[in-house]
């Protein structure tokens, strides 16, 4: 499989993206603990929640005096757009149900991105499962790094809140060639600007779903319904 | 922060992964739907993008990161590997706010 001159390169962009999540996890065991979470509770929700966004709304939502309650609420929310990516991702992974179960807790952002960046199934398989566990190392090694210097460093100083927006821009930039994922793109990101301050954290990328249906060729008038119904 | 928080934000995590993966994601899909789901990742990806450079909280703001990952969209259009766009995005961010 290493042989294939193609593989390997996109396994050093799994492992590349995998490495810059790690270094940004460093500035969420340095808000954790500043929130008031315990070394041993940063770690646990890294290992065990493994959703970057989440945590850090939820870290932030509590230091700032927010109701626990509340602070679930904008993490659950969050959270809700790995059950989309689950679905896109369903129809490429295949496998036994234990297997399945195993994949459904690397189901993110970054390996969801990476397999869609992919033209084949072996490439989009392999995409998926490197990219998912070397995040999850590098983020849970980066959560005990940021805890253990506690509020000893300023994440921003170092511009690391601008690494994974700067990341999926350069996963993001291949899919833009198509027209098709381009104008869901253009519709998803619109989406989201627009409803950021009216809805509560975690609504808008939600909400950006629907950018797809403005990627989707226009149905002719006898399909009409159906898509409307899809 | 209680113990009970990090369990239930666990679970939820995994309920939706689970969830979109395999309770749905098994069934047979009509053609439309699987299309959609194709372009779902271009679409979310983008709204994030937007959403960790403009945001903080419920404002939209423009501060450092705008121009760290404006920086690393040129990057990503010059074709430079990922590893240099991400260096260029956090590089400028960093930059940006040491001297303003």
């Amino acid at each position: 499989m290493l042989r294939d001159p193609r593989m390997r390169q996109v396994m050093a962009a799994c492992i590349t993206l995998g490495f810059a999540v790690g270094v940004f996890a460093i500035s969420f065991g340095v808000a954790a603990v500043g929130a008031g979470a315990s070394v041993a509770q940063a770690c646990a929700m890294s290992l065990l929640v493994f959703t970057g966004a989440s945590q850090f709304s939820a870290v932030s939502v509590l230091a700032s005096g927010g109701t626990a309650a509340s602070a679930f609420g904008g993490a659950a929310l969050l959270a809700a757009r790995n059950g989309v990516y689950g679905l896109a991702m369903s129809r490429h992974l295949d496998g036994s149900l234990a297997k399945r179960l195993v994949a459904a807790q690397i189901v993110l952002d970054e390996s969801t991105a990476m397999a869609a960046a992919q033209d084949d199934p072996a490439h989009r398989r392999a995409a998926f499962w490197v990219t998912g566990i070397s995040v999850y190392v590098f983020w849970n090694t980066g959560t005990l790094v940021g805890a253990l210097l506690g509020t000893a460093i300023d994440p921003r100083t170092y511009g690391l809140d601008a690494a994974i927006p700067a990341a999926f821009v350069g996963i993001l930039f291949p899919m833009l060639r198509e027209r098709m994922p381009r104008r869901a793109a253009i519709a998803g990101a619109v989406v989201c600007l627009a409803l950021i301050p009216f809805t509560p954290v975690g609504v808008p990328i939600l909400c950006a779903t629907v950018g797809v249906l403005f990627g989707v060729p226009t149905p002719s008038p006898d399909q009409g319904t159906e898509a409307v119904a899809a | 922060m209680s113990w009970t928080f990090v369990f239930v934000l666990a679970g939820s995590a995994y309920f939706f992964k689970v969830l979109g993966l395999v309770v749905i994601g098994d069934r047979e899909l009509p053609p439309v739907l699987s299309r959609c789901l194709a372009l779902i990742p271009a679409a979310l990806i983008a709204a994030i993008v937007v959403h960790d450079t403009f945001s903080a909280g419920q404002e939209l703001v423009l501060d450092a990161r705008a121009a760290g990952v404006g920086a690393a969209a040129i990057a990503a259009w010059r074709k430079v590997p990922l590893i240099g766009i991400i260096l260029i995005g956090a590089g400028v961010a960093a930059l940006v706010r040491a001297v303003s």
